[in-house]
C-alpha cells in the first residue's frame, strides 16, 4: 500500500457563480416558458392561415384577441361585458361564501361530535357521489332564471369539498396537544377554538382554493342553463351564432377572474397562517 | 405499604386494557400498586412498551382503569383534575401561539383575567430563561426551547402533581441535562408531587427521591429503590460520585431482567 497525497486545495465553489447560475436558469425556464406559449399560439393562428386549421370550428388567436376588444369597447351581444362578468362573480363569490360557512360549520360539528358524524356521515357521502350539476335543473325551476338558481347551484358544488376538508382537518388535530389542552384545563368550546379550529384550517383553507373555481363552475352551468344575464349566457349565446371566437375570449375573462380570486386567496392564507415555517419556495 | 399517611397520587390493584383492531385484549397493566408522598419526586423506569404512558394517562384522568382505584390525594380521580400538570414526550405546545400565548394558555382556560394572565406568563417566561422570546412562535425555537416552553406551561397552573411523560428524551445529551438542573429547581420552588417516567435509568436517580422498575407488559411494580443522594443535586458531576454508581449499579441489574424478558417474549 503506498500512500498517495491528497489534494488539499479542492476548488471551492464560489458562492457568486452559484448565484449566477441561479438567475440564469430562471432566466432560461422564462425564455422556454414564453416559447412554449409563442409557438403554441402562433402555431394555431398560423395553422388558420395555411388552411391547417377550421377558423369556424376552432377559432383563431386574432379573432379572438379582437372580439375581446369589440366587447370591452362595443359590449357584447346580450349587454356590456362589465355587467356580465359582474353577474357571474356575484353568484359564484355568494355561492363560494355561503357554501364555505356552511362546510366549515357542518363540519366542524360533524368533527367533534362522534354520533352526529356517525349518523350524517352515510348521507354526505352518498350527496357526495351525486353529479351535483344535475341539481342545477331544479334550482332553474324552483328558483327562477334569476340570480339566485345559480347561487344554489355554486353552495352546493362548494359545500361538499369545504365541509369534506373541514371534518377531516378537525379529525386529524394532533392527539398530544388535545390532551395538553384539557390538562391545562380547556373546556370544549376552548378546545374547539384554541386547538381544533387553528389546525384544521390549513386544510379548509386548502379547500377553498379548489372550491372557488367549483363556484365558478356552479354559476357558469347554471346560467348555461337559463339566466337574462352573466358569462354562462354570454357563451351559450356564442355558442347559439356558431361564434367559436366568442365563447374562447369568454373563456379567457372567466379564466383572469379566477386567477384574481386564487390570488387573493392565497394573500388570505399567508395572513392567517404566518405561525406556519417558511416553506422553501417554490417557482 | 398501604396509605396511611396521607399521598399525592396512589395506584391500588389497578388494571388497563385494550382491545386491539383484530378482536384480541392487550393488557397494558395488571395488578399495578405505586403511592407517592406529597411533594415527592418519584421516577418510574421499565422496558419500553411496558405501559409507563399508560400510568400516566389514568392519573391525569384522560383515561379509566378497567379495574382498582385510582386517587389524587385520597380521592378517586374523575376526569382531569386542576391540580394535575402533565409534560409530554413529543412536542404539545401551541404551534400557532407564540410563546406568551403558549405559556398564558392554561390561565385563560381557567378564567384568569387576561392582564393578571400576561403578568404572570411574562414572570414564568423569564424564569425558564426565555426573555426576549415572547413573541416567538414554536418553530422558531429549538427544541431546548421549547421544552422550556411546556415546563413553564405547565408549571404556571401551579400543578400539585406534576406527571412527566420521558420530556427530555427528545434532546440532545446536553440540552437533556440543563433541562433537567431547570426542573430540579423549579420542582424545588413549587414542590409538587412528581412522577417522572423515563427510559433512561441514570435520568431517573439523578432527580428521584425513588425509582420504581416496573416489569415487562403487563406492567408491575417489580421493586422500588429509594436514592438517598443529597439534595441540591449536581446533575453535571453527580453521575461520577461512588454512591450514585453503586445504586446504578443494583437498580440496573433488576431493570436488565426486564428488559430481556421482554426481548424474549416479543
Amino acid at each position: 500500500m503506498t500512500e498517495t497525497a491528497i489534494p488539499t486545495t479542492a476548488p471551492e465553489p464560489k458562492l457568486e457563480t452559484l448565484v449566477e447560475r441561479m438567475r440564469r436558469r430562471a432566466r432560461l425556464v422564462l425564455a422556454l416558458r414564453l416559447a412554449v406559449l409563442v409557438f403554441l399560439i402562433g402555431g394555431w393562428e398560423l395553422g388558420v392561415r395555411a388552411g391547417l386549421i377550421d377558423p369556424f370550428f376552432f377559432g383563431q388567436p386574432s379573432g379572438i384577441v379582437e372580439k375581446l376588444i369589440d366587447w370591452f369597447s362595443n359590449g357584447t351581444s346580450i349587454g356590456p361585458l362589465w355587467k356580465q362578468i359582474w353577474v357571474t362573480i356575484y353568484e359564484a363569490g355568494a355561492g363560494f361564501l355561503i357554501g364555505a360557512v356552511m362546510g366549515i360549520l357542518c363540519g366542524i360539528a360533524l368533527g367533534r361530535n362522534q354520533l352526529l358524524s356517525d349518523v350524517f356521515s352515510i348521507y354526505i357521502k352518498v350527496a357526495n357521489s351525486i353529479p351535483r350539476v344535475v341539481l342545477g335543473s331544479i334550482f332553474i325551476v324552483a328558483l327562477g332564471l334569476g340570480a339566485a338558481s345559480k347561487i344554489a347551484l355554486a353552495v352546493v358544488m362548494v359545500f361538499f369539498v369545504v365541509f369534506a376538508n373541514a371534518f377531516q382537518g378537525v379529525r386529524e388535530a394532533d392527539k398530544n396537544l388535545i390532551a395538553n389542552a384539557r390538562i391545562l384545563g380547556a373546556s370544549d368550546w376552548q378546545m374547539t377554538r384554541a386547538v381544533v379550529i387553528p389546525s384544521a384550517l390549513s386544510w379548509i383553507l386548502a379547500s377553498l382554493h379548489v372550491s372557488f373555481g367549483f363556484a365558478l363552475v356552479g354559476a357558469i352551468v347554471g346560467e348555461f342553463l337559463g339566466a337574462r344575464e352573466g358569462m354562462g349566457l354570454l357563451i351559450a349565446t356564442a355558442q347559439g351564432s356558431f361564434d367559436s371566437n366568442g365563447v374562447f375570449a369568454a373563456m379567457i375573462v372567466i379564466a383572469v377572474v379566477a386567477l384574481i380570486a386564487e390570488w387573493i386567496l392565497t394573500m388570505i392564507e399567508n395572513r392567517l397562517l404566518t405561525w406556519r415555517p417558511e416553506t422553501t419556495v417554490h417557482e | 405499604m398501604d396509605a396511611i399517611s396521607p399521598s399525592a397520587i396512589a395506584l391500588h390493584n389497578v388494571a388497563r386494557r385494550f382491545v386491539t383492531p383484530d378482536g384480541n385484549v392487550l393488557s397494558a397493566l395488571e395488578d399495578f400498586d405505586l403511592t407517592i408522598a406529597p411533594g415527592e419526586f418519584c421516577a418510574v423506569v421499565g422496558p419500553t412498551g411496558c405501559g409507563k404512558s399508560t400510568t400516566l394517562g389514568l392519573i391525569a384522568g384522560l383515561a379509566k382503569p378497567q379495574a382498582g382505584r385510582v386517587t389524587l390525594f385520597d380521592a378517586p380521580v374523575d376526569g382531569v383534575d386542576r391540580r394535575v400538570g402533565f409534560v409530554f414526550q413529543q412536542d404539545a405546545v401551541f404551534p400557532w401561539r407564540d410563546v406568551l400565548g403558549n405559556v398564558m394558555a392554561g390561565p385563560l382556560f381557567r378564567g384568569v383575567p387576561r392582564q393578571k394572565a400576561e403578568a404572570e406568563a411574562r414572570d414564568w417566561i423569564v424564569r425558564v430563561g426565555l426573555k426576549g422570546f415572547e413573541d416567538h412562535h414554536p418553530h422558531q425555537l429549538s427544541g431546548g426551547m421549547r421544552k422550556r416552553v411546556a415546563l413553564a406551561q405547565t408549571f404556571i397552573n401551579n400543578p400539585q402533581v406534576l406527571l412527566m411523560d420521558e420530556p427530555f428524551s427528545a434532546l440532545d445529551v446536553q440540552t437533556r441535562e440543563l433541562m433537567q438542573e431547570e426542573l430540579l429547581q423549579l420542582w424545588a420552588q413549587a414542590k409538587s408531587a412528581v412522577l417522572f417516567v423515563t427510559h433512561d435509568l441514570d435520568e431517573a436517580i439523578l432527580l428521584a427521591d425513588r425509582v420504581a422498575v416496573l416489569t415487562t407488559r403487563p406492567a408491575r411494580v417489580k421493586s422500588v429503590h429509594a436514592i438517598d443522594l443529597p439534595r441540591p443535586r449536581d446533575v453535571a458531576t453527580l453521575r461520577y460520585d461512588e454512591r450514585f454508581i453503586a445504586i446504578a449499579r443494583k437498580i440496573s441489574d433488576d431493570l436488565r431482567e426486564e428488559v430481556l424478558r421482554a426481548r424474549a417474549g416479543h
